[in-house]
């Protein structure tokens, strides 16, 4: 089968127009409704999407979805996530979407699939919005694992309903969404009885799903939009959340794209084809910024915090889909840094407000992806440098940063209140305390220090990776961007995905560690993609053959 | 303790310690099934003159005597064994069928059984109204005979559920006495056996055409390369044809007695004055029954059909007829699609994949003699012009490639507003039915008396004459 390059993507929808989904709100509980539009996949030419399986599309409006929730309804304190189709909860990631997609478009999709997972549980966590999966009917791989990620599990028990992990029995892969991982970790279902169920084609139902601990509770299905409703309203009373409105309105970013140029209000990201890099820059605020809960209210979605780290991940979106050849991105953070410290001490100050928890999340979430992004990221530290605070966090957050030691102009970073914890990694722990994970006193002697540091400081107290001073500077940056290009992009991927997360496991690195890994890996070998692999085969020229030599 | 004597079978019951530990707990099960939901009011009064089969020789299979339902012996039977048979296609075709279930292929299987099964007492309860409502002793008799066997072919696959699947197997066995047709909280698996079958149109047609798909469904199963469950399936599609023929002939007696009517008329008056049921109506039943049983045949392009295929476990109906190599790794098939405009388009499918349309074709064409018998064997030799034909196999289909829009029985694509408009000019309007259900409210009981809208059979049960007392109360 070819193998087609996906279309580019865009990561922003227009709420009026879902195409897959149905959200609908009453009182405190909004329920997400799937009803995937066959016709309506990201390339309807090469698959239809059956039986409420999914694409990047899907996903992406899903993600839309939860956004909205978050930041346009706070009156929303618990989600339920069904099915419109009758008997079919979600069969999961289409199959003849991963079997003519490329594999870095399969990583990739497995990748953002996984964030948006992760993000219902960051909302159970942090949000006060807790979910329920009512599985109204056959909930398969991708579907399960959709399942797992909500709060509570419901199952109808009409004799058919199931849930199941059937890639390895069906598919020779592995459930891609973190479902293997959650059925042990989150759900503790006992090893063995975890390995029966995860080679099972059919999955199972009723009584057994029960007692597996593989859902909750069932409920006939006379019974069970009641029984749905009940354990909603109970999730639903855990919530801290408003009891009404108003919320922010997340309005369109609309970058101006001009040519290999993109513009947005607060960042900018320029690519250079010839070295495969991208310039990107992220400025600091430049007006009066809110001062309280109430005023980043009304302010809206205009306030830098929300706006910037929106239109940051939106071009780490684009960056990781639709320039897979651009392998190292220079970071380079300008402006008031004064300022970027005063809207993190009015963030700090009102951390408890709904609205500003919600803000504090998404630059959360936005650091992460940045961790989790497989491209090279150097940090740039320049005179009239912004790097300070929250936007320090990316300089952390990059695999180097080299700060010019200018003998005649001011370069200096300062640390935040908000670099102690407010933005902690997958692995639970600030990135400060990732990077001196061997010296954690270090820790505190950087956020105690008084005032911004210079570049000699900041070498000296281990933030910064080199300080090269204004002669070497242009040499130092060139060589290390060109010798970084010149790497092999895998093993620069497996090497930085290894250096960035050191400390202790959660079941979030196990999924991105571990469980990804192991799938990209599948992905690649002839016994899933080759030309009798059992992806390939599935559904087409009969069984899969495979190499049975265990590596 | 469970009696092989009572359970008629040739697979060696009284020593097989498997199947009769499984039947130990199962069988009085399926009494209690059968006594709640079999023949309301049929159960320990009256008698059924039966055939039973107790052996699979030509003397046993139709054994006849009169039965108190309950105490209907059902029994296991396999087809006889053939010598060294081998796989007729697929991938593994030319290689020994198997005698035991491949790992591999345990849950296909499983599924494909237990399908099948979930059909079988799904069209008991389907049909349990009519006995209160029957034209004819005879017809009452050939309803409990169809409901018995169908009790019997659920047997049939609980025998291969608890010989070769283990657990599962069990547990599957008992879901399929767990589930009820129409009940919104455990529904029959498939759709069209949720719906009551509660006039004798209905149930004539539905023997006409949806035992006809399952007869399709048999030919295919008996091809299989599980040795067993070929020769199980093999052995049900001799009592399969008893149903369909109590389908056929029920619609042409109809049809015959529709004819009788509109003669004494001068062929100028409205059947339904006399009580008869006028021909468009039979045409509407045939649109609607063809039409949901097109759909249990499934997707036109279904990667399962291609999977069952490929591993040997659901063949062509009847294999051998087909002219190629019966692995079909590079055939292609052509097929009416939809492009995303809604226009028809012809397109190539791999033939693997087209496997559902193609057992389509086979029961299109298995349907299409029984109407051409019709038309010529009742309507043109009483005379008439009129002709009863099969809808497009596009018309009222929930499932495939058309379903989501709306054709004519011609196959003329509809606006969904002109659907709405005409749908009762193809197929039966609520006021049909009440029609239908106001000329059964009586049922005649009496030997050798018909209702007034069917006209009486040629010939009567196993050489007995037409009033023969079919079904007796006890004395
Ligand atoms: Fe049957
Ligand atoms: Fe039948």
């Amino acid at each position: 089968m070819e193998q087609t390059v996906a279309p580019s993507v865009s990561f922003e929808v227009d709420r009026s127009q879902y195409k897959h989904w149905k959200l609908s709100i009453d009182g405190h509980i909004a329920t997400i409704a799937m009803d995937v539009r066959e016709d309506a996949g990201l390339r309807p030419q090469a698959y239809k999407l059956k039986l409420n399986s999914y694409d990047l599309g899907v996903d992406i409006e899903l993600a839309d979805v939860l956004q909205r929730l978050r930041f346009e309804h706070p009156e929303v304190h618990a989600v339920v996530l069904t099915s419109l189709k009758p008997r079919i909860f979600c069969a999961g990631a289409n199959i003849f979407m991963l079997g003519s997609s490329s594999h870095g478009f399969k990583v990739n999709f497995c990748k953002f699939t996984n964030e948006t997972r992760l993000g219902m549980e960051d909302m159970s966590a942090t949000s006060g919005i807790k979910f329920l999966a009512a599985v109204n009917g056959i909930c398969a791989g991708g579907g399960y694992e959709l399942a797992l990620a909500c709060d509570e599990i419901l199952l109808v028990d009409d004799g058919s309903a199931s849930v199941g992990l059937p890639e390895t029995p069906l598919l020779g892969v592995l459930p891609g969404t973190g479902g293997l991982t959650r059925v042990v970790d989150k759900r503790k279902v006992r090893r063995d009885l975890a390995d029966d169920f995860s080679t099972l084609t059919e999955g199972v139902r009723g009584k057994r799903a029960v007692d597996g601990r593989f859902v909750d509770a069932v409920y006939p299905t006379s019974k069970f939009q009641e029984a749905v409703a009940k354990h909603a309203q109970a999730l639903a009373a855990k919530s801290d959340r408003p009891a009404s409105g108003p919320g922010i309105t997340l309005g369109p970013l609309s970058p101006s794209i001009d040519g290999d140029t993109i513009h947005y209000k607060y960042v900018k990201g320029t690519i250079d084809r010839a070295r495969r890099t991208c310039d990107l820059t992220i400025s600091a605020p430049d007006s009066p910024q809110p001062q309280s809960g109430d005023d980043y209210l009304k302010a809206g979605d205009s306030s830098w915090a929300l706006r910037a780290f929106r239109e940051f991940d939106d071009l780490l979106l684009r960056l990781r889909l639709n320039e897979p050849e651009i392998g190292t991105v220079i970071v380079r953070a300008t402006g008031d840094a004064d300022a970027v410290v005063a809207v993190d001490q009015v963030l700090h100050d009102h951390a408890s407000h709904w609205a500003v928890r919600e803000i504090i999340g998404l630059i959360r979430r936005t650091l992460k992806r940045m961790d989790l992004t497989s491209r090279s990221f150097f940090a740039l530290i320049e005179p009239g440098n912004a790097f300070a605070g929250t936007l320090f966090e990316l300089a952390l957050a990059a695999d180097r940063a080299y700060m010019i030691d200018h003998p005649d102009e001011d370069n200096t970073i300062r640390l935040s209140v908000m670099n102690g914890g407010a933005y902690p990694m997958s692995n639970g722990l600030s990135r400060l305390q990732v990077r001196f994970l061997g010296e954690p006193e270090s820790v505190d002697e950087a956020l105690a220090h008084d005032g911004p540091f210079d570049a000699q400081e900041a070498l000296d107290a281990g933030l910064v990776f080199s300080a090269p001073d204004d002669i070497d500077w242009d040499d130092e940056v060139r060589m290390a961007i060109e010798a970084r290009a010149a790497f092999s992009p895998d093993a620069l991927t497996g090497m930085e995905a290894n250096l960035r997360f050191a400390g202790p496991e959660t079941m979030e690195t196990k999924i991105f560690g571990r469980l990804t890994a192991w799938q990209n890996w599948i992905f690649q070998r002839p016994n899933a993609v080759g030309e009798k692999g059992a992806l390939m085969t599935y559904g087409r020229e009969g069984r899969p053959q495979f190499d049975f030599k265990r590596t | 303790m469970i009696s092989a004597e009572r359970i008629p079978n040739n697979v060696g019951l009284s020593s097989d310690k498997r199947l009769l530990r499984a039947l130990e707990h199962w069988q009085p099960a399926y009494l209690d099934w059968w006594r709640e939901m079999g023949p309301p009011g049929f159960q320990d009064s009256h008698q059924v003159y039966l055939r039973t089969a107790v052996s699979v020789d030509a003397a046993g299979w139709a054994h006849f005597d009169y039965v108190k339902l309950p105490e209907y012996r059902w029994g296991i039977f396999l087809a006889e064994p053939t010598h060294d048979r081998r796989i007729g296609f697929g991938d593994f075709k030319g290689q020994p069928v198997w005698q035991e279930v491949p790992g591999e292929f345990r849950n296909q299987l499983r599924r494909l059984i237990v399908i099948q099964g979930d059909t079988e007492p799904a069209s008991v309860e389907q049909q349990r109204s009519l006995g209160a409502h029957c034209p004819s002793l005879y017809d009452l008799r050939n309803l409990f005979q169809v409901n018995v066997e169908e009790g019997r072919h659920l047997w049939a696959m609980v025998y291969m559920l608890h010989s070769y699947f283990g657990r599962d197997g069990r547990e599957e066995a008992e879901a399929l006495l767990e589930r009820r047709s129409g009940n919104d909280d455990t529904p029959r698996m498939l759709e069209a056996f949720n719906e009551p079958i509660d006039t004798w149109l209905d149930f004539f047609a539905f023997t006409m055409f949806t035992d006809r798909d399952g007869k399709s469904q048999l030919l295919s199963l008996s091809e299989s390369s599980l040795d067993p469950l070929a020769r199980t399936t093999r052995f049900m599609l001799t009592e399969e044809a008893h149903h369909m023929f109590v389908g056929e002939s029920g619609m042409g007696r109809i049809m015959e007695r529709t004819c009788q009517l509109l003669k004494q008329s001068g062929y100028s008056g409205d059947v339904r004055k006399a009580g008869g049921i006028d021909l468009p109506l039979i045409q509407k039943f045939v649109n609607f029954w063809f039409s949901q049983s097109l759909d249990l045949h499934g997707s036109e392009v279904s990667s399962n059909a291609a999977s069952y295929f490929s591993n040997g476990l659901k063949g062509r109906a009847e294999e051998d007829k087909f002219d190629d190599d019966h692995v079909l790794a590079a055939n292609m098939y052509m097929l009416d699609m939809i492009d995303d405009s809604g226009r028809i388009i012809r397109q190539e499918v791999p033939m693997r994949n087209a496997l559902n349309e193609v057992l389509r074709d086979w029961y299109v064409g298995d349907c299409q003699a029984g109407v051409d018998r019709w038309n010529k064997r009742i309507l043109e030799a009483a005379g008439m012009s009129d002709r009863i034909a099969l809808p497009s196999r596009k018309f009222n289909r929930k499932v495939g490639v058309y379903a989501g829009r709306h054709f004519d029985p011609f196959g003329n694509q509809l606006a969904p507003e002109e659907w709405e408009r005409k749908k009762y000019e193809w197929l039966p309007s609520p006021e049909d039915k009440k029609y239908l259900h106001s000329i059964q409210v009586t049922p005649v009981y009496k030997p050798g008396q018909f209702a007034n809208y069917i006209a009486a059979p040629q010939r009567g049960i196993n050489r007995q004459p037409i009033d023969f007392e079919y079904v007796r109360t006890e004395a």
